[in-house]
């Protein structure tokens, strides 16, 4: 029996899994990193949001730091991580979830990268104008 | 040649690993619940971010009365209850995952997720406190920084 194994069962070299190496693997670690910074951000975000405990002149203040340029740049970092984390959240659930996930992965990791691309392409726009004071 | 064990011969007994690293089916539920969230969270989130990023002025808009305008309403306030809730308990489990793969010496990973702990309870206890005692109308403010329906 053990010397009738297929050639691909006793290769040395793994060939790529789901996660290692290749798409599954950088696209994990922008699925951690974005994660992280995400977290960090609502930390200081539900801090700065809590000024409006303290005085509507102490909230306003830190709220209009938001307004300036490189405050609106960060903004815009920011939504471009939780939309990349949101919608490759939800193609690792249909990975998980879908009897054809695995499967698709990687057209599916595409997928993501093209709805990420239309949608900065709708918000980018509006958002700095508002920052930059066009209209 | 070396012989492959038939998968139906009886294994030897495994030895018994010294510390369980999970009881019962916590991290499971952890998974699901990461996924589910996720869901939600998308919604919760999109929604935050269209109103207050997109919609009419965009953050110019953003100030003391546009906060007190959006909590006048139950449905604001549950919404962004829900999304403070979800966030932080989807964001902290997701971190001490990563707590867990990167601290390997027991006294790091201790001190990190004692810190992570302590963050997640202050920050819900705080953003909580915010939404249910906010006061759109305190006394003694300048009325042009406060909504309309406070002098009306
Ligand atoms: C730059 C983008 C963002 C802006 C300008 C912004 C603005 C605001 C404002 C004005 C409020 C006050 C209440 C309200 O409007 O509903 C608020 C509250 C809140 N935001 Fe955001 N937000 C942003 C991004 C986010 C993100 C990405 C998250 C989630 C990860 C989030 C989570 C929350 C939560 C949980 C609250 C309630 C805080 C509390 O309970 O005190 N926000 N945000
Ligand atoms: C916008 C909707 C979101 C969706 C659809 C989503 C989806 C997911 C999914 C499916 C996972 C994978 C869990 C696993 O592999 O077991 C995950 C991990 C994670 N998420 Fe989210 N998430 C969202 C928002 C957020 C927010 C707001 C935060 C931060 C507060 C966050 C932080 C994290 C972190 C830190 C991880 C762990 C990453 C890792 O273990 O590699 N996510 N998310």
């Amino acid at each position: 029996m053990p010397d009738a194994l297929p050639a691909s069962a006793t290769r040395k070299v793994p060939a790529g899994t789901l996660y290692r190496g290749r798409e599954g693997m950088w696209s994990w670690v922008a699925h951690r990193v974005t994660g992280v910074a995400i977290f960090f951000f609502l930390l200081v975000h539900v801090l700065d949001t809590s000024l409006v405990r303290i005085s509507p002149e102490a909230y306003n203040d830190v709220i209009a730091t938001y307004k300036n340029p490189i405050m609106g740049l960060g903004e815009a970092g920011l939504v471009a991580a939780i939309v990349f984390h949101a919608y490759n959240g939800i193609r690792i659930i249909l990975v998980d979830f879908w009897s054809k996930g695995p499967k698709y992965q990687r057209v599916m990791l595409w997928v993501v990268m093209g709805l990420f691309v239309v949608t900065m392409a709708g918000f980018l726009p509006r958002h700095l104008m508002h920052v930059f004071g066009g209209e | 040649m070396t012989t492959i064990a038939d998968p139906k011969a009886p294994r030897p007994p495994k030895p018994r690993p010294a510390r369980l690293t999970t009881r019962g089916n916590t991290e499971l539920y952890g998974w699901v619940f990461m996924r589910a969230s996720g869901v939600v969270l998308l919604v919760l989130i999109f929604g935050h971010l269209f109103v207050n990023l997109v919609a009419g002025e965009g953050v110019t808009a953003i100030d003391f009365g546009f906060v007190a305008g959006k909590w006048a309403s139950p449905f604001w306030q549950v919404w962004d209850l829900l999304m403070l809730w979800l966030a932080m308990i989807h964001g902290t489990n997701g971190v001490r995952t990563i707590i867990n793969d990167y601290a390997e010496r027991d006294g790091v990973r201790l001190a990190l997720k004692s810190a992570l702990y302590l963050a997640f309870v202050l920050v819900v206890v705080l953003g909580t406190l915010v939404i249910f005692t906010f006061d759109p109308c305190p006394s003694g403010s300048p009325a042009d920084l406060l909504p309309s329906f406070c002098t009306a």
